[in-house]
């Protein structure tokens, strides 16, 4: 009678037809006759005061209902974790593409027309380019106002300099460590910051209504979190903003903030009653809303002969651009991870959040992770290089494992994923003991092998929580609610089978609830670190539970026995010893009418809730303290191919294998591995901004900011480990972002190999190796 | 060549079915199909014929839509991937998993449709050529590479 079990196999995903088919609407598809248009200005300058705006004429044009300054809201200060952003620029521009006026109007072309006609007259200032500029003495100060700034007691702002944020790691006696060290390597890379490229471009239509609420319909990942965080900008109570969302088409942690919404709710209440449409076109999406971070990094390694890690000295500096928005998380984020999987008993690490010029940075797939993870992996590699040690054992020797101290000084738990078991299938599948790593082609191209290990925590706040519900209709099926958003991940398919699986029902007896609404979804912290399918997970199981008490308890009098002698299995209720006296649950889970027209019961409604336990923040001095939940360990590996006449640079296969506790849908996990292995070669081949000599942008648009394209992909090689996760739904831990992680480091790797030269750069462009490989001839 | 100003009524064949719009000369066909005709499978996803969202079949053509104005279409059978119904490449995305957050997907499908049409015989360097002209972020184009697969085995199937 029971189903089979449900997990580990694949169906086909539930919003399939209606994506195929293209009916299925995304926020921007919500198109409303009524609806306020607007057309932003961007700055075309990095740094400037802004000493004159004009606005009169455009006020004048036809169709125009208002042009809008940041003077008209002298007050606002938009953060995520610490609020430094005005909704359009005030006094000065921080950099290009950030927002100076708005027009509304009543549509999109009388917009875009009477922009042309708002005039601006600036004062160029020094831009700063990089952190460490912005840490140079004599550096100009872009937030003077830093100590004045609402934040929240994590995050760690350095007032009257450029620093954010600055989480500091203190661990053991690393000056002894490097003092008694065999060998001492000092490694340096860097990147520039870069774009999520979500096919979606960002959007928010907002709503003042009459009763004095707001409703938001927004592109985003965190419709609670915007709801809570435009409360305190606004200084309007919760109760007075509804926020909508998903669908979403791609988010990669740049719909996790707050983006849009403030400024389209402050447009809103400027003309109660009417919709007010806020829609990045590709530019704006690229520049004015938020990207990644940059960085500059700096790893020493301290270690024995044998090439045991005794020590390390790290400085991450975050280029966060002109405002902190996620990154300031971020940086703290990579401090809690900052060694890479490996056990490093001493330890001084500094990790700073920098504002600069740049376009500014918020959550990016990894979190942090891939940026600490390419630069110890760099240093890894330079030490195994000193040692004449192979890298992959190298890895080996100092993988973590159960019992070793995480850089913030809690232990790795029973939990702790198989790192060893990880790297052994790459190189299998990379040959890598069977081959040599660099080959001469026939053809003269070069190939040429590389690996990696990372490993992942999501940076949560200490009481990250979900709610589920779970209500049924009158064929018994089961609706499941929850906060999570559906941005591509399948998190909704996951969610689905664990309903499925705790029911033991048949999948297509559970339907989970595609849009969120903050009226009426229960709260969910947000769609972001990988995170979802544990937490709701553990939500919706809960919610099965408490639905089948209410079910064995109405059940129960019907069939009379005591409601624990009752199973529920196979879309029945029954008596668990006796299993031909049942209850189809259709006549159960609404209320059990009897023959003579009485009832008993009434709906089925079953809750759940999740918050994460026993999590503290960091100590400020020393960085101890358990501000993980859980880590997704894994190793990762590629062969590239490097035309030494042009530098062109192909991957040919990217493996990847990962701990995740147990694989609920083997080909949504795939897909997102395989996905984020992509993003990591764009990443550290063809991504990233490129400024000129005053950081104002050069490849502002999708036909200048390179993606990966398709043909360009590599053979993927994806393979999981299933050591369980004890606290997690059914023993599994999340999977989402981490297969980007280790990609930057494994390339390089590789990259550096084919062309003899130590690569510390990205992107690493055909002309950057062609360029290198010029160099090492000489 | 025409000449048009201020605002226009033209009607397009979309689907098979005629449509009435009045419309600007400068109008996209994009713009009008979703703004227009309600017809939302079509995607802005740069309006500057980088992505491939946008894209339709003009005549059976893969077309940006972003790149051509609606008052050019009057003459031409419009598909978009609301007229196309279970089609084998539509079936073959939903079964492979070509697709995630499903943003690229009318794009991608309407071309890779128009691809097995025109070349029902795999070939690398024209998938790659015909291909690359649409952008997927999400699925690092492997679910989209087998679903091509899988449609062409679809149609040589008697
Ligand atoms: S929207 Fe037309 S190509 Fe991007
Ligand atoms: S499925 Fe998301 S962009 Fe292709």
């Amino acid at each position: 009678m029971n189903p089979a079990s449900h997990l580990g196999t694949s169906p086909i995903r539930t919003d399939a037809p209606a994506k195929v088919r293209g009916t299925l609407r995304y926020t921007d598809d919500l198109i409303r006759p009524g609806t306020l248009q607007t057309a932003v200005l961007f700055s075309p300058l990095a740094h400037a005061e802004i000493q004159k705006i004009e606005t009169a004429a455009a006020a004048a044009a036809p169709g125009v209902r208002g042009v809008f300054t940041g003077a008209d809201w002298p007050d606002v200060l938009i953060g995520l974790y610490m609020g430094d952003k005005p909704p359009l620029a005030r006094g000065k521009v921080r950099y290009h593409g950030e927002p100076v006026a708005v027009v509304v109007a009543d549509d999109e072309a009388c917009a875009l027309n009477a922009l042309r006609l708002v005039k601006v007259e600036y004062a160029p200032l020094p831009a700063l380019g990089s952190p460490r500029e912005a840490l140079a003495p004599g550096a100009p100060i872009l937030h003077p106002e830093l100590a004045t700034y609402a934040k929240i007691p994590d995050i760690l702002p350095e007032p009257g300099t450029n620093v954010a944020n600055r989480t500091k790691i203190r661990k053991g006696d690393p000056a002894q460590a490097f003092a008694a060290a065999d060998v001492v390597v000092e490694s340096e890379c860097a990147f520039p910051p870069g774009n999520h490229v979500a096919m979606e471009p960002r959007v928010a239509i907002a709503e003042y209504g009459a009763d004095g609420r707001l409703e938001i319909d927004s592109s985003t990942q965190s419709p609670f979190e915007v709801r809570n965080l435009l409360a305190r900008a606004l200084g309007m109570p919760e109760r007075r903003i509804v926020v909508r969302a998903g669908p979403i088409g791609g988010g990669f942690g740049g719909k996790a903030g707050i983006m849009l919404e403030p400024l389209a709710a402050l447009l809103a209440m400027r003309f109660p009653g009417r919709p007010v449409r806020l829609a990045n076109t590709r530019e704006a999406d690229l520049l004015s809303s938020p990207g990644r971070p940059g960085l500059q990094a700096r790893v020493k390694l301290a270690a024995r002969a044998d090439g045991t890690l005794l020590g390390a000295d790290i400085e991450f500096l975050f280029d966060s651009g002109g405002y902190a928005d996620y990154a300031v998380n971020v940086s703290r984020a990579a401090a809690i991870s900052c060694t890479g999987p490996y056990n490093v008993p001493n330890l001084k690490t500094d990790s700073l959040c920098v504002y600069t010029n740049h376009p500014f940075a918020t959550a990016f797939r990894g979190f942090g992770h891939i940026e600490l993870s390419y630069a110890t992996e760099r240093a890894m590699d330079l030490l195994a290089e000193r040692l004449q040690m192979d890298p992959a054992d190298l890895r080996l020797k100092n993988a973590i494992r159960r019992g070793d101290l995480t850089p913030t000084g809690a232990p790795m738990d029973e939990n702790t994923g198989d790192l060893p078991a990880c790297l052994a299938r790459v190189r299998k599948r990379l040959a890598w003991d069977a081959q040599p790593h660099r080959v001469v082609q026939p053809d003269g191209k070069i190939r040429a092998k590389g690996i990696s290990c990372f490993w992942k925590a999501p940076a949560i706040p200490t009481f990250t929580d979900a709610g589920a519900v779970l209500y049924f209709a009158e064929d018994g099926s089961a609706t499941l609610g929850t906060g999570v958003i559906e941005i591509g991940q399948g998190a909704h398919e996951g969610l689905r089978m664990l309903v499925a699986e705790a029911l033991q029902t048949d999948l297509d007896r559970v339907h989970v609830t595609r849009a969120v609404d903050t009226d009426r979804s229960p709260h969910d912290w947000a769609t972001a670190a990988s995170r979802s399918l544990f937490m709701a997970g553990r939500a919706a199981l809960e919610a099965v539970a408490d639905a089948v008490v209410q079910i064995q308890r109405t059940a129960a009098v019907p069939l009379q026995c005591r409601p624990e002698d009752l199973d529920v299995a196979g879309g029945r209720v029954f008596v668990r010893a006796e299993p031909a006296r049942f209850l189809p649950l259709e006549k159960v889970v609404l209320g059990y009418v009897y023959p003579n027209g009485n009832a008993i019961g009434g709906p089925v409604v079953g809750r759940g809730r999740y918050i994460t336990p026993d999590l503290t923040g960091l100590d400020p001095d020393t960085g101890a303290g358990k501000p993980w939940l859980e880590w997704t360990l894994g190793a990762e590996g590629v062969e590239v191919e490097v035309d030494p006449a042009d530098g062109a640079i192909r991957v040919l296969q990217a493996a990847c294998a990962m701990d995740v506790g147990k694989v609920v849908h083997p080909a949504l996990a795939r897909g997102q591995v395989v996905g984020a292995m992509a993003m990591g070669i764009g990443y550290s081949l063809c991504e990233g901004f490129v400024f000129d000599a005053r950081q104002v942008v050069q490849n502002g648009s999708l036909r200048d900011y390179k993606i990966l394209r398709y043909g360009e992909e590599p053979d993927y090689f994806v393979d999981f480990v299933e050591t369980p996760q004890h606290d997690g739904p059914y023993g599994l831990r999340g999977l989402g972002e981490q297969g980007i992680v280790g990609m930057p480091g494994c390339l390089s790797q590789a990259a550096s190999l084919a062309v003899g030269a130590h690569l510390a750069e990205l992107p690493m462009t055909p002309e950057v190796l062609w360029k290198k490989m010029q160099e090492s001839a000489r | 060549m025409k000449e048009l100003s201020g605002i226009v009524e033209i009607v397009l064949r979309v689907n098979g079915e005629d449509r009435r719009a009045a419309v600007r000369p400068g109008d996209t066909l994009l713009r009008v199909l979703r703004e227009k005709l309600g017809l939302t499978g079509a995607k802005c996803g740069c309006e500057n014929g980088d992505c491939g969202a946008c894209t339709v079949l003009l005549d059976g053509k893969p077309v940006k839509s972003c790149m051509v104005l609606a008052v050019e279409c009057e003459d031409a059978a419009v598909t978009t991937i609301e007229g196309l119904r279970d089609h084998p490449v539509q079936q073959a995305f939903a079964e492979e998993n070509g697709f995630q957050c499903g943003f690229c997907t009318p794009g991608m499908i309407l071309n890779a449709a128009a691809l097995v049409d025109a070349h029902p015989e795999p070939d690398d360097a024209v998938d790659r050529e015909w291909m690359q002209s649409n952008l997927c972020r999400c699925t690092g184009y492997e679910g989209i590479r087998n679903a091509l697969a899988a449609a062409r085995k679809k149609l040589a199937a008697p």
